[in-house]
């Protein structure tokens, strides 16, 4: 597809913090993280006006998926709007569980997991050309998606191991001692495809939901992911995601990878920050990460000098692709210490530990980690990083603030996002999800779109002139005064 | 251990630095001085006991 739908679904994790008082549960600070999403659309699980959804998910993680992108700018100030919206939560929140007495600190982690050992996704989606054979499909990709974590990676702090290893579990290639890793998600992956989610942890989700014509399209559902802070990062993790995708399209010929035993495999990457652990392959060869990658970014190469470039951004993802593989084969990442997020957080955690004289045990290493997926601009780390030019970014502020209230232009988000501001201008009740948009009053007049690339439709032009203006909505705002707000925060 | 270094930041300008602009995607210039200054602030945003704030992060698992 030279042109792809794209999104990405975050959990965020809640940390309620009051040294010395009563702890509240994730579920309370949730409850009120949401009281204003509740009262602005009587639920906890609501479109918002960018075409985004916003959900209390399992778990008692706020989620944000975001509206469907055709680009990849769109896609990473998409996603990052997410970041700005549940700012604006934390501050009701907090001023809100003040006036009840709890006057300590919320925080959003926007990382893949907690201190106690669960983990919570960060989920890609990417729409298919249903001729694509999927079995093929992902058998071609999985490879990649395990040793992608040498440029998209987060990095980690580890915990040093608790016993010994039994011999023969997935434990038994992780060195026994703090360090650190490229992964947040690695170490929870407990499966290679599964329509499974929860329970087991799968590298490809199967669930197919396309949300569209499903005779034409799929959607891949990959959730092996970590949860990236740097747009520089998240530009290469979805283009070069995207390239591969294209090639297997393309049915170019990518070479059979299949790991042995996937799930062991991706743990041995992440633990290896030189990317030379051999991985074995089915095939009974064996492979490095750093080997898999090269391949794989060869290809890409060629095939773009054979295809052209389908977007504007390429150039700067393959680069990018390159000088992380150079930073990890050299293991000098200096050339990537602005722009990758393992690389950002390794520097500036490697500098503290020296100033400090602290091993990887450290707790105040770990209390960084989880900072520097603190959401909140002036604390959070990488925030912190990013104001003093430490970290690189290609959009800014503004840009990621328009996209808190206004929908991507290139896909059928722009018909949600029109639609959600003008029913709730004129005050009027109405229902959307993916692919409907329906007042409450006018069911018959429901649109439907099938396709994620239509932009505009005729029917939605009639929805919208049995909207009233603005002026003379009837009351139902003045009983509910958060219904004629476009924005639940 | 945790608690050795919240106190630690005698060396710390009294004023915040302006920010700087971020560089563009591709320049991997490094800040290094931009660096320092946040390694000496950092202290100063985070909570003091570290174990115990760490530890109080317990999620359930997502999906």
């Amino acid at each position: 597809m030279d042109r792809r739908i794209y999104g990405v679904e975050t959990e965020f994790g809640v940390h309620y913090s009051h040294p010395g008082a009563r702890p509240l549960t994730p579920e309370e600070v949730a409850r009120y993280l949401f009281r204003p999403v509740v009262e602005w659309g009587r639920s906890s699980n609501v479109f918002v006006s960018n075409g985004s959804r916003l959900y209390l998910d399992v778990g008692s993680h706020p989620e944000y998926a975001t509206a469907e992108c055709s680009t990849l700018d769109e896609l990473v100030a998409v996603d990052k709007a997410g970041e700005v919206m549940m700012q604006q939560l934390i501050d009701q929140a907090t001023g809100r569980m003040a006036a009840d007495g709890f006057t300590g600190s919320i925080y959003l982690y926007k990382n893949n997991a907690d201190s106690a050992g669960n983990s919570y996704g960060s989920h890609e989606n990417y729409l298919l050309n249903r001729r694509t054979e999927f079995r093929r499909l992902s058998e071609a990709l999985i490879p990649f998606l395990i040793t992608r974590q040498l440029f998209t990676g987060a990095g980690k702090v580890v915990a040093p191991r608790a016993g010994d290893a039994e011999p023969g579990t997935l434990e038994r290639d992780r060195p026994a001692g703090a360090h650190f890793a490229f992964s947040q998600r690695a170490d929870h992956v407990m499966e290679g495809v599964s329509s499974a989610t929860t329970r087991s942890r799968p590298i490809i989700n199967t669930r197919d939901e396309p949300h569209a014509d499903a005779a034409e399209y799929r959607r891949l559902h990959v959730i092996v992911g970590d949860s990236n802070m740097s747009e520089t990062t998240q530009l290469v993790r979805f283009g070069a995601t995207d390239l591969m995708l294209r090639m297997i399209e393309a049915g170019t010929p990518l070479g059979d990878h299949q790991l042995e035993n996937p799930i062991l495999a991706i743990r041995q990457v992440s633990h290896d920050l030189t990317g030379t652990a051999e991985l074995s392959l089915r095939s009974g060869q064996r492979r490095s990460a750093l080997q898999l990658q090269r391949h794989y970014l060869e290809q890409a190469t060629a095939f773009v000098q054979r295809h052209g470039a389908h977007h504007d951004r390429l150039d700067a993802v393959l680069d990018l692709w390159g000088r992380a593989l150079d930073a990890v084969e050299r293991q000098d990442a200096a050339g990537i210490d602005t722009e990758i997020d393992w690389a950002i957080k390794q520097r500036f955690l490697t500098r503290y530990a020296e100033r400090h004289g602290l091993d990887w045990d450290s707790p105040r290493l770990a209390q960084l980690d989880l900072s520097y997926h603190d959401i909140t601009p002036g604390r959070g780390l990488f925030t912190l990083l990013q104001s003093r030019g430490a970290a690189a970014r290609f959009l800014d502020d503004d840009t990621v603030q328009r996209a808190v209230d206004t929908p991507p232009a290139t896909t059928r988000a722009a018909m949600r996002g029109r639609f959600i501001q003008a029913a709730r201008a004129a005050g009027q009740p109405y229902a959307v999800d993916w692919t409907h948009l329906k007042l409450t009053d006018r069911p018959l007049l429901a649109v439907t779109t099938k396709d994620p690339f239509q932009t505009s439709s005729d029917r939605l032009e009639d929805l919208l002139r049995c909207l009233p203006s603005p002026d003379s909505a009837p009351g139902e705002e003045a009983e509910d005064g958060a219904a004629s707000s476009v924005h639940p925060v | 251990m945790s608690q050795q270094y919240s106190g630690s930041r005698s060396e710390r300008e009294e004023d915040v630095p302006a920010p700087e602009p971020a560089p563009t995607a591709g320049s991997a210039q490094a800040h290094t001085a931009d660096l320092d200054s946040l390694l000496d602030e950092i202290d100063s945003v985070l909570e003091t006991n570290a174990e115990e704030f760490v530890k109080g992060f317990v999620q359930k698992g997502g999906q």
